[in-house]
């Protein structure tokens, strides 16, 4: 009921984003439809007078049908990007194969007898195909365009993930902020959109004769109009903003730009994945990112300096489990030896080295210890197993690395590494059941994924990076006897990005500057 | 062999699908108003040679000459058109109402609308098919036999001078296909017509032919007359292909000119003379199975020394009533019996 109550609240709040977002929906499925026809009948046709190529034409169409919908669209976006073009070419190639053959099965379903006395009588092999074949073929068509209409209601949820738009674009939400409410709000609207294509192209399939002939018609009128509703909710603006799922949804995301910022870009929705490639492409010109992340610069990239405080701070600190910590106090000082040692650029340079130039977080890591000065021969290890967690992403694995070397350098402990850890709240529970002593965790996640406060003592804490690290250090002391140890001195926040020419042109520099801009 | 310039000509017909021949040399002609029957056993070539008229099949080697033109000298939807065309299965547009069905070819051939409205109901009627009940029906509203009906309606609607037919009436049931050939038999429509008709059926063959032309394995085994292939069989194969129904056919290929000089002399006896309350007196060429059927109608006279059916024959086209010759069962069966053994036909 719960779920009901709130499903229906962000519909309300959402109406006009929900509306716009099933224009896009339908104009997607139209448009591919449209495409899918056109070159679909007319494929299916050709292979009615040239059998042999048909089990090539099928097998190939049938081949792009098992591809993942969402492997397809990985390949088209080096050829054309993000955004509709891909999107709608994707949707066209998925509904080829229902179309071509069931124009192909229509067709050799007519009497052969018909045919021939057709022919016999004096038709011409068009008149053949336009007054007997294709009438007498068209429910098993119509058959296969509703088949393909249905599958692509489903697959253009996707079209969120490259900045095409539709109902997908709060499906993903959803997923990424774990909101079953958000997801249901994108996924019941897709649902409904498939019974009623469903629904309407059965209806025109029950129809018979002339008038079957007549909704033909009309479908080849109306389903081009549907494509162009696509079109109609596209805004003009000065920048457009790329943004992942997560980032649209979190509180901490863009919402609360928008309260402390009034920032109201004109923005689409894509995956995560392509936000950074979206952005150096030129597809989208302001998009979410991570402080530290590689692409920042190797892509040429400027960080938003966010001098409101939007975004809370996320510095990075070596969570450990008090128990390992009395046990083996000789851990502190290992440990420490990394403290403040990482900058953001710091950090950004080494994500880049893995991200980007695809050396291994070891390999990094090791280099990093030795230019520092802090790399210490292994010593035998003849004490307890150290088990090391990570999450799933490069900075991560990099950390994890560091501390290994650390602790054999100057521990006699053993290290096992648990790394590519699923998520935050995975590793939370890892390290709480005992089954991982230590991880790198952010301050700001851990407030707000793992302890979740309420909003007055967010408010109380503000953007102070010390008073978020003293308030988790205490929480997960006080609930967990879990020890947050000393900062390693970069902070990976939530950032706004843009193209560093871009900026420098604008004369952009701070969000502020960003929202003034826009106003 | 009629004088007059044969309406459709096949010379040398040559048809190869992969190595094996479906129709090897075959040639034959038929005159204006003429029907050919193409008679033969399953899969002995009859429905290819019968395509390679309208082109619906291209012949290897050999041409179709029609009027004495080459069939591929026009486009070959032209062609068609000019050519009436029955199938077995009828093939009738399911999506188009009898009507339309029937006025495919002369909508083809821009006829004016009324014209084709007043075409399709007489031809409608003409078949039994009332128009008012049945033009705006569709095909799967109607029985096989009504559905071959349409189908030869729409053969005949832009009135083609050439009927091609394929077993027309192959999928009927016998009662309703006896009815149907009996009314195509006497359909005005059709006197005028150059008709070419595969069937594997001989009584068929024997009702409706001019000229038979039997195959086997694609060669010609005989072409002529139902008579002379019955009386003058070719080969082996010809006197097998009708031997299982050697009486029937008789029955019809014989004629009461035949066995004229058989009857019994009846001024021998009593002397009986045709009145006009009797049967319309057959000619000569009324073949033995037709005297029968009307010898089988005729009324068994209730008075008088000969309590016979009876019916009569006109000698002569100029002969009086006085001088017409009756014939019982018994004296036209005697004849039949002494002319079948005259002309040296084997019984089985």
């Amino acid at each position: 009921m719960t779920i009901l109550s709130e499903l229906l609240t962000f519909w309300q709040a959402q109406a006009d984003k929900i509306g716009q977002q099933t224009l896009q929906h339908i104009g997607l499925t139209a448009a591919s439809l449209v495409a899918g026809v056109a070159v679909g009948v007319p494929l299916g046709l050709l292979l009615t007078r040239r059998p042999r190529l048909a089990p090539w034409v099928l097998g190939g169409a049938g081949v792009l049908q098992t591809i993942p919908s969402i492997a397809l669209l990985g390949f088209l976006i080096p050829v054309l990007g993000i955004g509709p073009g891909p999107a709608i070419l994707a949707l066209f190639l998925y509904s080829l194969l229902p179309i071509v053959r069931n124009t192909l099965a229509g067709v050799r379903g007519v009497d052969a007898a018909v045919v021939d006395a057709a022919r016999g009588l004096g038709l011409t092999d068009w008149q053949v195909l336009r007054r007997v074949e294709l009438p007498l073929a068209l429910p098993v068509l119509l058959a296969g365009i509703r088949t393909a209409a249905v599958i692509n209601v489903g697959v253009a949820t996707l079209a969120a993930y490259i900045a095409a738009g539709g109902l997908g674009e709060f499906i993903f939400g959803g997923i990424a902020l774990n909101n079953p409410a958000m997801i249901l709000a994108g996924a019941i609207p897709a649902a409904v959109l498939a019974l009623l294509f469903d629904a309407a192209l059965a209806g025109v399939q029950r129809l018979s004769g002339r008038r079957l002939a007549w909704a033909g018609r009309a479908l080849l009128v109306g389903l081009p109009l549907l494509a162009g509703l696509y079109l109609l909710p596209r805004a003009a603006s000065k920048l457009l903003a790329g943004f992942s799922p997560e980032f649209v949804g979190r509180s901490d995301g863009l919402p609360g730009l928008r309260r402390t910022y009034g920032l109201h870009p004109a923005s689409v929705v894509l995956a995560p994945a392509l936000v950074y490639e979206a952005a150096r492409t030129g597809d989208v010109d302001l998009i979410d990112g991570y402080s530290t992340d590689g692409r920042i610069k190797a892509y040429d990239l400027r960080v938003l300096r966010d001098d409101r405080h939007a975004f809370p701070p996320y510095q990075a600190v070596p969570v450990v489990r008090r128990q390992t910590l009395d046990e083996h106090p000789e851990l502190v000082p290992a440990l420490a030896r990394l403290a403040g040692q990482l900058s953001d650029s710091v950090m950004t340079e080494l994500n880049y080295r893995v991200d980007l130039k695809h050396e291994t977080p070891r390999a990094v890591a090791l280099d990093f210890l030795r230019r520092r000065g802090l790399w210490h021969e292994p010593l035998p290890a003849t004490g307890a197993t150290i088990r090391l967690g990570s999450k799933i992403f490069g900075e991560q694995y990099i950390l994890a690395e560091l501390y290994a070397a650390l602790i054999r350098g100057y521990t006699h402990l053993g290290v096992e590494a648990k790394t590519g850890l699923g998520g935050t709240s995975i590793c939370a529970d890892a390290l709480r059941t005992g089954a991982i002593d230590l991880y790198p965790e952010y301050t700001g996640t851990g407030l707000l994924v793992v302890l979740q406060p309420s909003p007055a003592v967010l408010d109380s804490l503000g953007p102070d990076p010390a008073a978020v690290l003293g308030y988790v250090r205490r929480e997960y002391r006080r609930r967990y006897q879990l020890e947050w140890l000393e900062p390693l001195g970069f902070n990976n926040t939530y950032a706004l990005l843009m193209r560093r020419q871009q900026a420098e042109r604008l004369g952009i520099r701070t969000v502020s500057e960003l929202s003034a801009y826009l106003r | 062999m009629p004088t007059t310039d044969p309406v459709i000509e096949a010379r040398n017909l040559t048809k190869h699908y992969g190595p094996h021949a479906v129709v090897q040399d075959v040639s034959f002609r038929v005159a204006a108003g003429q029907t050919l029957v193409l008679l033969g056993p399953s899969g002995c070539g009859k429905t290819t040679l019968l395509r390679m008229l309208n082109r619906l099949v291209e012949p290897d080697i050999g041409v179709v000459l029609v009027n004495g033109h080459d069939v591929r000298d026009q486009p070959a939807e032209q062609l068609r058109r000019g050519m009436g065309y029955v199938i077995q299965q009828v093939g009738l547009l399911p999506h188009y109402t009898v009507a339309e069905n029937v006025a495919v070819v002369p909508r083809l051939l821009g006829h004016a609308p009324a014209a084709i409205a007043a075409r399709t109901t007489e031809l409608l009627g003409r078949l039994h098919l009332p128009p008012e009940r049945f033009a705006g029906r569709y095909p799967r509203q109607l029985s096989g036999g009504q559905q071959q009906r349409v189908g030869l309606a729409r053969a005949l609607a832009a009135d083609p001078p050439i009927i091609l037919l394929d077993e027309p009436f192959g999928a009927l049931d016998p009662i309703t296909r006896a009815s149907i050939r009996r009314e195509f038999r006497e359909l005005p429509e059709l006197r005028r017509k150059t008709m070419v008709m595969v069937t594997h059926d001989v009584t068929e063959a024997f009702e409706l032919a001019d000229q038979i032309l039997l195959l086997d394995a694609g060669q010609v085994q005989q072409l002529g007359t139902p008579r002379e292939l019955l009386l003058r069989p070719a080969n082996d194969f010809v006197r097998r292909f009708f031997a299982a129904e050697q009486l029937g056919l008789q029955l019809r290929a014989l004629r009461l000119a035949d066995i004229m000089a058989e009857l019994p002399q009846a001024s021998d006896t009593i002397i009986l003379t045709y009145s006009e309350s009797d049967t319309q007196p057959l000619s000569l060429t009324a073949t033995i199975q037709e005297a029968l059927a009307q010898l089988g109608q005729a009324a068994v006279p209730s008075l008088g020394e000969s309590a016979e059916a009876r019916v009569w024959v006109r000698p002569t086209e100029t002969a009086a009533p006085a001088d017409f010759l009756p014939l019982t069962y018994a004296t036209l069966m005697a004849a039949f019996g002494y002319a079948v053994r005259r002309l040296g036909i084997e019984q089985p």
